[in-house]
């Protein structure tokens, strides 16, 4: 089964780091991924762009709206995701707490919606 | 075949759905974790039987129904199939169906069913609810009155979780040995809320109630022989059986409400207890203590007590800090202090009563402030027990503790 790691956590916080903490940070996460490939469980993971670069679109009354900033405004945000393919939900809450967002944020684990074989 | 009838196919049915229900539903959802499809399929097997059977009942009734299901399991799939489902699911369903199809023993997986049903990942609240239905058969309707919800509330919340085992991926198994004793707490903690539900029928007047505790005995007893050595799963038995032992002990001939200190031995399960008994010395030897075997051995002193005319109040309070440290409990502290006000008296005792300003549970929870109205009438603050006398009667639902509390009211000077 695939699962979607969402990793939330309090973007104010990486640009008051040391750089050297900046450091370790990454390290942390790349020795994360590293851990995924080798076990052949990641399908995908990508870092995202904090969230005053987000935009939102939505349409209504059949006209586009567009609005600068993020879907919902909380107290952690959304920072990046893995995707993982892995055999159930014990085995995803056990990379999702391996994962470095786990530790100074929170991972929202959720299962990717299977689609029939002729659509994937 | 045997000799059929309508009663004979009724009795047979009856006593496979009380024996193999949750069998059934847990090797016929293990491989898709579909528990509702598997629900489906069995009751529609059932409701075949009794077509059926009255024709002559099968050499083996389970493998019958099983093969019943199965079809109707499959048919679902396919059916679904073109809708929504993988592929893969349905080739999969059917491989393993039919390679069970010769097999005349089922496997038993009810105890992974019952990891499933009490993962980390489903809320607390509807575990027990949710093993009664799918272990034992419960319908909602039966679990809603037992529970005090609304049918339609309890029906929602169990899809709610039948889908997200399905749908989140939830696995069908047993827990390894690092973690099982956290997974297997879960486990019982959601038979223990079953057992409670249905002791607080003290009357035993609401059958369905009544049910549910001796479910809860049986589904305990389950897990103990399932995974034999686990000194928890035995202490929860001992447990749950020292409180059946006296359910009918708590009520007087009019139906008035007695306290442990004055029930009457004679009307105490004595073969329960002993039982109990065993189960907790047999427990104590595997080295591994844990809250039901503390709470067991609470009971266990309470009746030594009894028996011997001088209860070993030092012994209990031990028991109770053991449980403090290990659980935190606010309802712990409540017998903690009891115990305390038996050996330091009423002024130690309200001292270590928790602060039902800081626990806001507290405050609507009616043993809390009977156990304050005792302490406070004991040493001699009237007024103060009066008043906690009556927030506790105020929050009382049965009508023979109520009266208790106010023959407590209006003893005090």
């Amino acid at each position: 089964m695939q699962y979607l790691f969402l990793l939330y956590a309090n973007e104010g916080v990486w640009p008051t780091l040391t750089q050297e903490q900046q450091e370790q940070g990454k390290a942390a996460y790349l020795a994360y991924t590293q851990a995924l490939r080798k076990e052949g469980v990641l399908v995908s993971s990508n870092r995202l762009q904090p969230t005053a670069t987000a935009t939102t679109v939505r349409i209504a009354d059949g006209k586009s709206h567009v609005l600068d900033g993020p879907y919902a405004d909380t107290k952690e945000q959304l920072g990046g995701y893995y995707l993982v393919d892995v055999p159930d939900l014990d085995a995803a809450l056990a990379w999702a707490a391996r994962c470095p967002a786990a530790s100074h944020g929170v991972v929202e684990v959720r299962p990717v919606w299977p689609m029939p074989d002729h659509q994937a | 075949m045997t000799e059929g009838g309508d009663g004979q196919a009724r009795r047979t049915a009856d006593r496979v759905a009380r024996e193999s229900y949750g069998k059934l539903v847990a090797y016929l959802a293990s491989r898709t974790r579909d528990v509702a499809a598997a629900e489906d399929a069995l009751s529609e097997a059932f409701a075949a039987a009794l077509a059926e059977w009255p024709k002559g009942c099968p050499d083996n009734p389970e493998a019958w129904l099983l093969t019943v299901a199965r079809r109707r399991m499959i048919d679902g799939a396919r059916h679904r199939q073109v809708a929504e489902t993988a592929a893969d699911d349905l080739r999969e369903l059917a491989a393993s169906l039919d390679a069970a199809a010769d097999e005349r023993a089922i496997p038993d997986q009810r105890l992974a069913l019952m990891f499933a049903c009490a993962h980390p990942a489903i809320d607390p609240a509807i575990r027990a609810p949710l093993m009664l239905q799918v272990v034992l058969g419960f319908d909602a309707e039966a679990i809603a009155s037992a529970f005090l919800v609304s049918p339609a509330s309890m029906a929602k919340r169990l899809v709610r979780a039948k889908q997200k085992i399905r749908a989140a991926g939830i696995p069908f198994r047993v827990p390894e040995r690092e973690e099982l004793p956290a997974r297997l707490g879960a486990v019982l903690d959601a038979i223990y809320a079953a057992f409670a539900e249905g002791w607080t029928d003290p009357a035993g007047t609401d059958a369905a109630r009544r049910d549910l505790a001796h479910e809860a005995i049986f589904l305990a007893r389950l897990v103990a022989e399932l995974i034999p050595g686990e000194a928890e799963a035995l202490g929860l038995v001992a447990l749950v059986l020292y409180a059946e032992a006296r359910r009918c002990a708590r009520r007087g001939a009019d139906g008035e409400f007695v306290p442990l200190a004055e029930q009457r031995e004679s009307a105490w399960d004595a073969a329960m207890i002993d039982e109990a008994e065993a189960l907790l010395r047999r427990a104590s030897t595997l080295g591994a203590i844990g809250r039901y075997q503390l709470e067991a051995a609470v009971q266990s002193a309470h009746i030594d007590g009894r028996r011997r005319g001088r209860t070993d109040w030092a012994a209990i309070l031990q028991l109770y800090e053991a449980l403090s440290a290990l659980t935190g409990s606010p309802v712990v502290a409540i017998n903690r202090a009891l115990a305390i006000a038996e050996i330091e008296g009423a002024g130690a005792a309200l001292a270590a009563m928790p602060d039902a300003n800081e626990d806001e549970r507290l405050r609507a929870y009616q043993p809390y402030w009977a156990a304050r109205a005792e302490l406070l009438g004991r040493s001699g603050a009237r007024d103060e027990a009066r008043h906690a006398y009556d927030i506790a009667i105020g929050l009382e639902r049965d009508d023979a503790v109520r009266r208790f509390l106010q023959k407590r009211q209006a003893m005090l000077q």
